[in-house]
């Protein structure tokens, strides 16, 4: 393990120790929430002992033992949380798996981690495994959440989590030394055990289980609490993938090293209005939610009777000016200051309070870059939002915004015991306590990926600003350059055309071709709401991307982006020469986009080939026939003549922003 | 989560076991003036099982749901209902019997919310008097209460929290669709009667409320008689169809039996389909 300890390391090493820790002392604080039946059930602390013990218990009489690991599989649900912990305490290891991914993707994943039990939340999940269970001869048991529709099962390896717990209650009782003896395990169990694998999404080539232990988690946990000042009052909502490193960190984690409550919604559909019952003190979100949110409440502004429209711009306008200087700490005249006090009163504390953001300490993004409006919107409101950047090799933290120091296009200074340095070809390398052990199985990417002395390649390309904090520009296999030598970074186009509410979705092309072209997507939210004030019809998402009005509008942005390019030396080259708004949302069942909502650019680049070739050959239409995945597996195909508009470029402006670190 | 509506604990039933003729209608005609919808048909439904009825265009298929739930009296021939001959009823009668129903057209109360909507589902089944429920308190609210959380454990078997508070004219038309199911589920019914219950619903939507009818059927043991035209729907969802063609029926049995008569093909199914 790298880095020097600098948070105390406590006895409390591993999740089930630091549990029995906080049975203990926060014994009736909450630990758990969970919207069912449409009223909030909790679980303090010792209840959740309870739960975890004998669940434990449960499972070690179907066999589970030190070494074995269990696959975790649906939405956030308290049980699965507590089956990672109770397979932790009996010396197993807890593989979390995307819900959402395809039988395929799951049968190569349970394979490669040689799962012989699967926690799983409901039928559809048990059905998924059932279905691939000839090609999985190790998975022996399964154990479901949610009995509905599973009554008829054949229960010989299939078990409820009531039925697991009951079992684990009847042999407590009837012999009271196996708790003494589950204890002692606990006892046992070391910060250098592996506390946990989760396979990267990967947007190239088959998923890597990463190793985490204990300490990997704990100390980034503890450092991530130190840095924030978050403690037990905090409340959380786990809505993100569990087997996402940081759905992991925040909810677990962090949760019980800081000891706070994380509350799961009732479904994927309700969190917009689970959080605003919650109004959690501490939230992540990747920029997706963000903007999603942001646009959904301009959109309905623009609905807005004239007086409110009135003052939600006017008080915007004061925020707009004042209010980032006022979360800051910075000085404001008195004035501004009372404007700002009554447009919370007006404006924003009903808006935060739709949002669900009322008592937000600390929020987080990351993932992708975030525009710097929206990014600017947040915070006017005196929302205290931060970028982060991270990774599952780092246990997350990398580089986080110090409070007070927030700038837009950067993602903020190393974390606590982060070591970073910029290697010559610009890749970006860290070195932490939280550093991963190894990939499972896989000693030849994690000699590429980590080296001799513990740095990390992150395979992001990046450079430190003049005030000392990281920017990060693109993949750094990703970053190219054109014919004509200029630098071309895709990320950092397609992100700048990301920016505008209208565009969802952007691919540019440009490596070793004569100049930059991109696909864009439009945004059906809010391209759709613009369509309906002005009287444009629509049949399909294919008819309104294809319409012209549509066109003239993603043109504006893309000149507007090409001004910006223009502004900056090293990107000047690398301006928006053609583009083409795509026919189709790109789709993650299309393999179009990762399971994380990234876009495979490679991928896209074959799938749309007679599109690229159009894009470079100078045409300015093309015909095209795309197949597509309904999402119960059955295909269709897609027609449809795309138009593709040419760009004016603007000359390099002397502006000099930034050198990159080549 | 796991909290179901156990069949033994639902009011109104029989207790009747699988597979007892729950409703048998005999020699059934019903005319409209010079109109005859449907001509001397005889049929049963078992108890636990899901009954299709299909038919062309006109076939008098809607006209039989009526008359099972006692919306029209047949001018001949006996309805039996639980073994128990019974003639004419009011259609509130037959909801307190245990028969529910959705419509082929949605027949929601369009400004309400979801939750409200299926709350009306329940109206039959509170006993405390107007008095006491306009003061909701004491016996009102307790009642109420427990109406309720039947009520979200129906919300939840459909999965449509998150429209619980939505009025429901602004919702789409496949969730509409599931709300009028909710509220025909709030009955605790024991005869469910589904008018089309895919009608205008796209692939996945169809494929959804397959999904809750086969749920509704496997975990409530609801018996359910169901008129539907996409034969896939009825061929994988039913355990019986019966075919009715200008008012008579041509058909009856299982589905695979069905779809191979000459009769059933000439009058509504133009060529097999191929498998």
């Amino acid at each position: 393990m790298a880095g020097s300890p600098v948070v105390e390391r406590l006895d409390e090493d591993t999740f089930p120790k630091i549990l029995l820790h906080n049975a203990k002392v926060f014994a009736d604080r909450p630990a758990m929430r969970e919207k069912d039946l449409g009223i909030w059930q909790a679980w303090s602390w010792s209840e959740v002992l309870e739960e975890i013990r004998t669940f434990a218990i449960g499972l070690q009489d179907i066999g589970f033992t030190v070494g074995d690991r269990i696959a975790i599989v649906g939405s956030n649900r308290p049980r699965l949380y507590w089956t990672m912990v109770a397979a932790q305490s009996l010396g197993g290891v807890p593989v979390p798996l995307y819900s959402d991914s395809v039988a395929e993707e799951m049968a190569f994943v349970l394979e490669h981690a040689e799962v012989r039990f699967a926690c799983v939340e409901d039928q559809e999940q048990v059905d998924k495994l059932l279905s691939m269970s000839e090609d999985l001869p190790r998975l022996e048991h399964i154990i479901y959440d949610d009995p509905r529709g599973l009554r008829d099962y054949d229960h010989t390896r299939l078990h409820s989590f009531e039925e697991m717990q009951a079992v684990g209650c009847k042999a407590l009782d009837a012999e009271p030394a196996r708790d003494q003896a589950w204890l002692e395990r606990i006892a046992n169990g070391k910060g250098d055990d592996i506390s946990v694998m989760l396979y990267t999404s990967g947007t190239t080539g088959r998923p890597k289980g990463v190793m985490l232990s204990f300490d990997n988690l704990v100390i980034s946990g503890r450092n991530g609490n130190a840095f924030d000042k978050l403690d037990e009052h905090e409340e959380t909502l786990a809505y993100l993938p569990m087997a996402w490193i940081g759905d992991h960190v925040f909810s677990l984690a962090q949760a019980y090293t800081a000891g706070y409550c994380v509350n799961c919604p009732e479904s994927l559909e309700t969190v917009l209005s689970d959080r605003r019952e919650i109004a959690p003190t501490y939230f992540f979100a990747p920029p997706r939610v963000f903007e999603g949110l942001l646009t959904h409440i301009m959109v309905r502004m623009e609905d807005a009777g004239k007086l409110k429209k009135k003052m939600f711009d006017v008080f915007m306008g004061v925020a707009k000016r004042v209010g980032e200087h006022i979360l800051n700490g910075e000085n404001v005249d008195l004035k501004d200051r009372l404007a700002y006090r009554l447009g919370e009163i007006l404006v924003y504390g009903p808006l935060k309070n739709q949002m669900g953001f009322t008592r937000l300490k600390v929020g987080y993004t990351a993932g992708e870059a975030i525009g710097p409006e929206i990014f600017r919107f947040y915070r006017s409101l005196g929302l205290n939002l931060k970028q982060l950047y991270g990774q599952t090799e780092a246990s997350v933290y990398i580089t986080m915004q110090p409070d007070g120091e927030i700038f837009g296009d950067t993602v903020g200074k190393p974390a606590t015991q982060v070591e970073l340095k910029i290697a010559e070809n610009g890749e970006v390398l860290y070195r932490s306590p939280g550093v991963f052990v190894g990939y499972y199985k896989n000693d030849e990417a994690t000699k590429s990926t980590k080296t001799e002395d513990g740095w990390v390649l992150t395979g992001d390309a990046g450079f430190i600003a003049d005030n000392g904090h990281l920017k990060i520009i693109d993949r750094a296999k990703d970053v190219g350059k054109l014919t004509s030598g200029a630098l071309f970074a895709p990320k950092y186009v397609e992100n700048k055309l990301k920016f505008f509410p209208d565009v969802k979705e952007v691919v540019a092309f440009g490596d070793g071709r004569d100049f930059c072209g991109v696909f864009v997507n439009i945004d059906l939210t809010a391209v759709g709401s613009w369509a309906e004030r002005n009287n444009v019809n629509y049949a399909s998402y294919q008819e309104l991307a294809q319409h012209p009005q549509v066109y003239d509008m993603i043109e504006k942005h893309v000149d507007q982006v090409n001004r910006d390019l223009a502004g900056e030396p090293m990107m000047a080259g690398a301006q928006i020469k053609r583009f083409l708004v795509l026919h189709k949302e790109l789709e993650a069942d299309d393999g179009e986009l990762t399971r994380t909502q990234k876009v495979r650019r490679s991928f896209i680049a074959e799938r749309y080939a007679p599109l690229i070739e159009a894009l470079y050959d100078g045409s300015t239409s093309k015909h095209v026939k795309t197949e597509v995945t309904y999402e119960d597996g059955r295909k269709g195909a897609l027609e449809a003549t795309v138009e593709i508009r040419d760009m004016t470029i603007h000359p390099a402006s002397g502006r000099n922003i930034q050198e990159a670190a080549e | 989560m796991s909290a179901f509506v156990e069949p033994a604990r639902m009011a109104g039933h029989s207790g009747m076991a699988k597979g007892e003729v729950l409703l048998r209608v005999d020699n059934v005609s019903l005319s409209f003036g010079g109109v005859k919808a449907i001509t001397n048909i005889s049929f049963d439904i078992v108890k636990g099982e899901v009954r299709a009825i299909i038919g062309p265009n006109g076939a008098g298929k809607t006209s039989m749901l009526n008359v099972i739930n006692g919306f029209y009296h047949p001018q001949e021939g006996t309805i039996a209902w639980r073994g128990k001959v019974r003639r004419k009823m009011k259609p509130y009668e037959a909801a307190s019997n245990g028969i529910a129903r959705t419509f082929q057209n949605v027949a929601l109360f369009k400004g309400m919310t979801t939750l409200d909507n299926i709350m009306t589902g329940r109206g039959l089944k509170m006993k405390k008097n107007f008095l006491w429920q306009c003061l909701h308190w004491g016996p009102a609210l307790t009642e109420e209460n427990e109406h309720r959380r039947k009520v979200e454990e129906i919300i939840d078997f459909l999965e449509i929290q998150a429209i619980r508070k939505t009025p429901v004219g602004r919702l789409p038309y496949g969730l509409q669709k599931r709300v009028e199911l909710a509220r025909a589920l709030a009955m605790e019914p024991e005869l469910l009667l589904l008018d089309e219950p895919m009608a205008g619903m796209n692939l996945e939507e169809k494929e959804d409320m397959s999904r809750f009818i086969l749920d509704v059927n496997q975990q409530f043991g609801t018996t359910i008689a169901l008129i539907e035209h996409d034969m896939g729907v009825v061929m994988d969802l039913s355990d019986r169809v019966v075919v009715l063609d200008y008012g008579r029926k041509i058909a009856d049995g299982p589905p695979d039996e069905v779809q191979a008569s000459q009769d059933v093909i000439d009058a509504y199914l133009g060529v097999p389909h191929e498998h």
